[in-house]
């Protein structure tokens, strides 16, 4: 019996894949945890000058340390450095009033569907293939999932011929369309949205009266250079006119990913654009019932969004520890892209940012039989027996969602670049020779 | 879509069938097309933009949530704020010149100093580095030291940025596993577990879970905390209340139990579950062993699911009473543990640690089949995990040093100064509140709240009604407006009807509690000279 390493490529958690945490960040947060090393006379030969100086900038923006509930809606200093963040990001200012943090985006999103969805006849548009947060807290509301399918042959672009069609037949069932997700990096596809895509669907949201909410995320996670992160509000305020003051939007942000991958520390925020005070004190409400974000996870997104300036002690030790990464990340996305390509029945899109893989797997006529007789959707009979053989654990494509009969598979970005090729040669050995056991001897019929 | 609406409608037959193995009565399974029309205003579909109102407002918000209250955070705390501001932008501009905050139950916003062994490890977790050379290391205590080490070991890559498990890391869910067992008497399995960020988000789930329609109801005590009045309200479901006897020190009566589920049945109320707090919030009352068994008799002959809130387990100050556990409670009586279904929640925000900003705790499920905790796992899930810190928070408070152990005595000593110091400030404000007239207070057995009675004169309470105001949130603001005292009226927790409280916290240090105490009775004095009748 050959025992296996398990690879989990099945979540976007870098740090369990070996992404080491920054250093600055872990040692600011190391002094508010205990702050009796800040009364040490020899704290400054343990930590650098600028890490100990922002540990008491945070502490005194706190109530109490970490162990006293902030507001509900996060601390409002560190509120403060997240509106200075987007404004130098965007160009615009931002009001740290509507800002909420939460404890991670996830937490974000399901607050602010819950506001949204007020029973089954409310539908929100959600692309396929999707984040599943998205449809399984629409189906714990009691709400309605509206798909908008992105184009896989269009490197999964955002087609709103197909959104209008989906808003159209939603309606005609006697939905409401209430709002609109995009991912931006996507996941599971990578895609980054251009500039005229943004517009296109901030206009269609307008037209069509819906909120927008823009999961970005991954907006840090960018491997390709014609299509940069852009924000929804970015694009939103540049449109100026009627649109740029009334139109709903709301944005979530986190620090479980880009290149600080800090998962586990449950830290995130949503900002609000043109959502009326009063339903805003209604969002305010729902967040008390559960009070603050945890008070480190907020600490780390003050870190994230105002780090280590040039001149900074710990800015040369903290840009190369981010370049490290970013880099890595970008050859990973190119060496998994191209690894796929090669397999026989594969083909993937470049994965233009976020964390993951999503290649189409044309599986043939007789895999499929085989899955059926086992009882599985197809996609999950493939990703099953690639654990089996190999110990490369990803998510089959029917988790997202997916055209029907197109098959799919997620897997990340995320091992070690030194094991990169051992993986992809593991998984093209299987996957040519699970190809070579099903295929029909006459070649693969497109289904 | 329908594909979406029908498997949800599998979800939850398959959430009822089960708890049916624990309910003699019928209950009314749900349907996915609910027979009752929603009652909502259909959004605008034309197309136009501006021409419509914007899909988001007050008109068109999700109605629960404008029926979700959270009176901690509410009107009187709204003004603190305000207050707060104007002291600080224009100084000398009110009748005092800081603030004193006894609403909320946040030790450390008020100079609570936190546990330096807890602190010790959480540092080093987060900072490992500092475990790789002597000098470093010997800024921190050897067990911590140790400790640190010990749970590094438990998180696979020792990453703490990374998720873990949704129920929380293995390692720390066996620690807390030992520690309950250890307070018990009685075996305790990790996989009962899940660590959740604090105790509130595990009450929302497990609420969103019993709750199928306002036909479900679950039974509260009144007056209660009002976590769960809110999440019941966004739920959609219907309290239930059940009075606690403020003669009988907050009793709780079975045969108050019996009555408020009976007049539930009469109204076509599906009672699912009954929460007990214990210490109570805002009571403060340690139930008496005895009671407990009745109770625990009562979910299961009533076939409901019981929520044990135990969150202030280590908040009790009088030496006849003591903390017992509804899952020892349960496993010493007749039953075993698969007879009832019980949650028991436990928080690393109040006893002596009072960690609220990192939000962490834990809820134990016991008693439930293996389907009803695979939905729990999933609702979890949702959320990936709870944050890495609050988990190894929570293990620390479930496994604290012992005897022996290095940091023990320290430990020790900041434990007990602090116990000690809580009972003294409940003994000193109960004396204080008591000493005013027309004001009654039970003691505060435990958890960290007083909650007196006051009988407001007619004067009083027609100056209320003229100002639209519940008299005892008049009494909360004239007290902050003249003192920069803030409690919470009682009305944000439930009362008796025609009757008066407020909540106040026993948390201002102890330097400060006699400034509270003089201002209040001066503020109260005068109030009764004004509206005296």
């Amino acid at each position: 019996m050959i025992l296996l390493q398990i690879i989990f490529t099945n979540v976007g958690n870098p740090h369990a894949l070996g992404q080491k945490p920054l250093t600055f960040p872990r040692q600011v947060v190391a002094l508010c945890q205990a702050p009796f090393l800040l009364d040490d006379p020899n704290v400054e030969l343990v930590f650098p000058a600028d890490a100990i100086a922002r540990a008491k900038h945070y502490l005194s923006l706190t109530s109490g340390g970490l162990g006293a509930y902030s507001d509900a809606h996060g601390i409002p200093g560190i509120r403060k450095e997240v509106s200075e963040f987007i404004e130098r990001r965007d160009g615009y200012p931002s009001d740290p009033e509507h800002i909420f943090l939460t404890g991670g985006a996830s937490i974000g999103v399901m607050q602010i569907l819950n506001c949204i969805i007020r029973g089954e006849l409310d539908g929100i548009l959600v692309p396929v293939p999707q984040y599943p947060l998205y449809s399984a807290t629409i189906s714990l509301l009691g709400g309605s999932l509206v798909p908008y399918y992105l184009e896989e042959t269009a490197n999964w672009g955002l087609d709103i011929v197909n959104l209008r069609q989906s808003v159209a037949q939603a309606r005609s069932q006697g939905i409401t369309v209430r709002a609109m997700v995009i991912i931006n990096p996507g996941n599971p596809t990578g895609q980054c949205l251009s500039e005229a895509n943004l517009k296109e669907v901030l206009q269609f949201c307008y037209q069509n009266n819906l909120v927008l909410l823009g999961d970005e995320v991954y907006q840090q996670n960018i491997y390709q250079d014609e299509r940069p992160f852009i924000s929804a509000r970015k694009v939103l305020m540049d449109m100026g006119g009627n649109i740029s003051k009334e139109l709903q939007l709301v944005s979530f942000h986190t620090v479980s990913k880009g290149y600080w991958g800090e998962c586990g520390q449950r830290g995130g925020y949503f900002e609000m654009t043109n959502i009326p005070p009063k339903t805003a004190e209604e969002i305010y409400k729902v967040t008390c019932t559960s009070h603050s974000p945890n008070v480190p996870g907020q600490i780390f997104l003050g870190l994230m969004v105002n780090p280590p300036k040039p001149g900074d002690i710990s800015y040369e030790r903290f840009v190369r520890e981010s370049k490290g990464i970013l880099e890595s990340l970008r050859r990973r996305a190119q060496i998994v892209t191209d690894g796929f390509n090669s397999c026989r029945n594969v083909i993937c899109n470049f994965t233009e940012g976020a964390m993951y893989s999503f290649p189409q797997i044309r599986l043939p006529p007789k895999a499929i039989e085989a899955a059926k007789n086992a009882g599985k959707v197809p996609d999950v009979f493939y990703c099953l027996k690639l654990l089996e053989a190999t110990g490369i654990s990803t998510v089959p494509g029917s988790g997202f969602g997916q055209k029907e009969g197109v098959f799919h598979l997620r897997t990340t970005i995320l091992p070690a670049e030194e094991d990169m090729p051992a993986i992809m040669a593991s998984f093209k050995k299987f996957n040519d020779d699970f190809m070579e056991q099903y295929e029909d001897y006459g070649g693969y019929l497109r289904m | 879509m329908r594909r979406f609406v029908a498997h949800s409608a599998r979800r939850r037959n398959n959430f009822t069938t089960c708890v049916l193995r624990y309910c003699t009565l019928p209950l009314r399974l749900w349907s996915s097309t609910s027979t009752s029309k929603p009652c909502y205003i259909s959004g605008s579909v034309a197309s136009g933009g501006s021409a419509s109102a914007p899909p988001l407002t007050l008109d068109t918000i999700n109605p629960k949530v404008l029926k979700c209250e959270y009176a901690v955070l509410g009107e009187t705390f709204i003004l603190a704020q305000r207050l707060q501001q104007e002291l600080k932008e224009n100084p000398g501009s009110h009748p005092f010149n800081e603030l004193l905050y006894c609403n909320i139950g946040n030790p450390h916003s008020l100079g609570q100093q936190p546990i330096t062994f807890f602190r010790e490890v959480l540092a080093l977790c987060d900072h490992p580095a500092l475990l790789d050379r002597a000098e470093t290391r010997g800024y921190f205590s050897a067990d911590a030291v140790e400790r640190a080490l010990q749970i590094l070991n438990q998180i696979p890559e020792r990453a703490t940025g990374a998720y873990s498990h949704t129920q929380g890391i293995k390692g720390l869910r066996d620690t807390i596993a030992s520690g309950i067992e250890a307070r018990d008497g009685y075996p305790a399995d990790p996989n009962d577990i899940f660590l959740i960020d604090g105790a509130s988000p595990a009450v929302h789930i497990i609420i969103q879970l019993l709750l199928r329609s306002e036909e479900d109801g679950i039974l509260c005590p009144i007056p209660q905390y009002p976590l769960y009045s809110g999440s019941i309200a966004l739920h959609g479901g219907s309290l239930v209340p059940y009075y606690l006897d403020e003669e009988t020190e907050w009793g709780l009566e079975i045969s108050e139990l019996k009555n408020q589920l009976e007049t539930a049945k009469s109204k076509g109320i599906t009672v699912r579950a009954l929460v007990v707090i214990n210490p109570g919030n805002p009571t403060g009352q340690v139930l008496a062993e005895s009671n407990q068994r009745e109770i625990v008799d009562f979910c299961k002959n009533e076939g409901l699911v019981l929520i044990a809130d135990e969150v202030y387990q280590e908040n009790v100050y009088v030496p006849d009473k003591k903390f017992h556990s509804f899952k020892k409670v349960s496993q010493s009586m007749k039953y075993g543990m698969e007879d009832i279904p019980l949650v028991s929640l436990q928080s690393i925000s109040k006893g002596y640690y009072g960690e609220c900003g990192r939000r962490g705790g834990y809820m134990e499920v016991t008693g439930f089949c293996s389907e009803i905790r695979e939905q729990i796992y999933k609702v979890a899930s949702l959320d990936t995990c709870s944050n890495i810190s609050g988990q190894i928070l929570a293990s620390l408070v479930m496994n604290p040093p012992k005897v022996g152990d290095d940091s023990y005595e320290s430990f020790s000593s900041e434990k007990e100064a602090i116990l000690s110091s809580l009972a003294r400030r409940a003994k000193t404000l109960e004396d204080a509140l008591n000493s005013l007239e027309g004001v009654t207070c039970n003691r505060a057995e435990g958890a960290m709240y007083l909650f007196p009675r006051i009988e407001l004169p007619k004067k009083a309470i027609e100056a209320a009604k003229a100002v639209n105001t519940a008299p005892d949130a008049f009494y909360a603001r004239c007290l902050l407006n003249a003192t920069g005292i803030v409690v919470i009226p009682g009305c944000g927790f439930g009362q008796v009807p025609g009757q008066w409280h407020f909540r106040c916290t026993i948390l201002p240090q102890e330097d400060k509690i006699p400034i509270v105490v003089s201002r209040l009775t001066e503020f109260h004095k005068a109030f009764m000279d004004e509206f005296r009748n």
